[in-house]
């Protein structure tokens, strides 16, 4: 299943200021809308990006998004990227805690953007940075 | 950065957010609102957020700041016009916006702060029921 899929690349965006937390937002929403997620999962999407962008901005000291459309032949879905080269998170359990924030924020900014996408995988550790995957596919 | 315009009618200052924000806009809006109650000793606060399409975790904390700061200066804040995928998406990811009281519309909301003034509903003129029901339809 996995060799079927196709991923095409939509964009590659930095994350070095707080608009280019928003750029993000918008070329997230240009790629669900292309491959046709419902509004709900394509604001579902989008919310999670903008948490993910932002903790690649305040707690990695900036970093980059990927955007990919992906289809397996019968669906279509989307996948972004964060990394960046911060610190990388030390007790990652805790960091998916609930209510769990070193910044300001309701602490669900990795909690959160969990539980809005079909996908989510995080690669973290002291000193190696943060690189955190997120997909969400058309029903 | 985007300046938010806070607007006043009556004892009621009204913020519409029309483009998405900044973090940076959005603290600076709640500077900016929690001055504008004092200088105008306004009795509530409505923030229409009918024009976004996105409010993440950062924002509705924003919110809340905002909500908990006007209540302390005693004055009463009502979030409106959220968008149904948004309100599907907070509740989703657990955010629950405590404290914020929030109205489906712009006129809802006035008559939220209308009857925390007064005591009493808000005078609306009475358009009654439309003239093709017939009398005792439900």
């Amino acid at each position: 299943m996995t060799s079927l899929q196709q991923t095409e690349e939509v964009g590659r965006l930095s994350i070095y200021r707080e608009e280019d937390v928003l750029r993000v937002r918008q070329a997230v929403r240009a790629a669900a809308n292309a491959v046709r997620l419902p509004l709900v999962d394509q604001t579902k999407l989008v919310t999670a990006a903008s948490e993910l962008a932002r903790n690649a901005l305040v707690h990695g000291g900036g970093g980059y998004a990927i955007i990919e459309r992906l289809g397996n032949g019968r669906r279509g879905g989307v996948r972004v990227e964060f990394v960046d080269s911060g610190p990388g998170i030390e007790d990652l359990a805790l960091a998916m805690t609930d209510g769990y924030t070193t910044a300001s924020g309701f602490g669900l900014g990795l909690s959160g953007s969990r539980r809005l996408v079909d996908q989510f995988e995080i690669d973290t550790g002291p000193g190696r940075g943060t690189r955190v995957t997120v997909t969400k596919w058309a029903r | 950065m985007v300046r938010v315009p806070i607007l006043q009618l009556g004892d009621v200052l009204l913020v519409s957010i029309q483009i998405d924000l900044e973090d940076r806009s959005a603290l600076q809006l709640q500077e900016h609102l929690a001055q504008r109650i004092v200088d105008t000793s306004a009795r509530g606060v409505v923030i229409d957020i009918s024009a976004l399409d996105v409010v993440d975790s950062f924002l509705g904390r924003t919110f809340a700041t905002m909500a908990a700061v006007s209540w302390v200066l005693d004055t009463e804040t009502v979030v409106v016009g959220m968008r149904p995928s948004v309100a599907i998406t907070l509740v989703e990811m657990g955010l629950s916006l405590k404290g914020v009281r929030t109205a489906l519309n712009l006129d809802r909301a006035m008559n939220i702060l209308t009857v925390r003034a007064t005591g009493r509903p808000r005078a609306v003129p009475d358009r009654g029921r439309p003239s093709w029901m017939p009398v005792g339809a439900p």
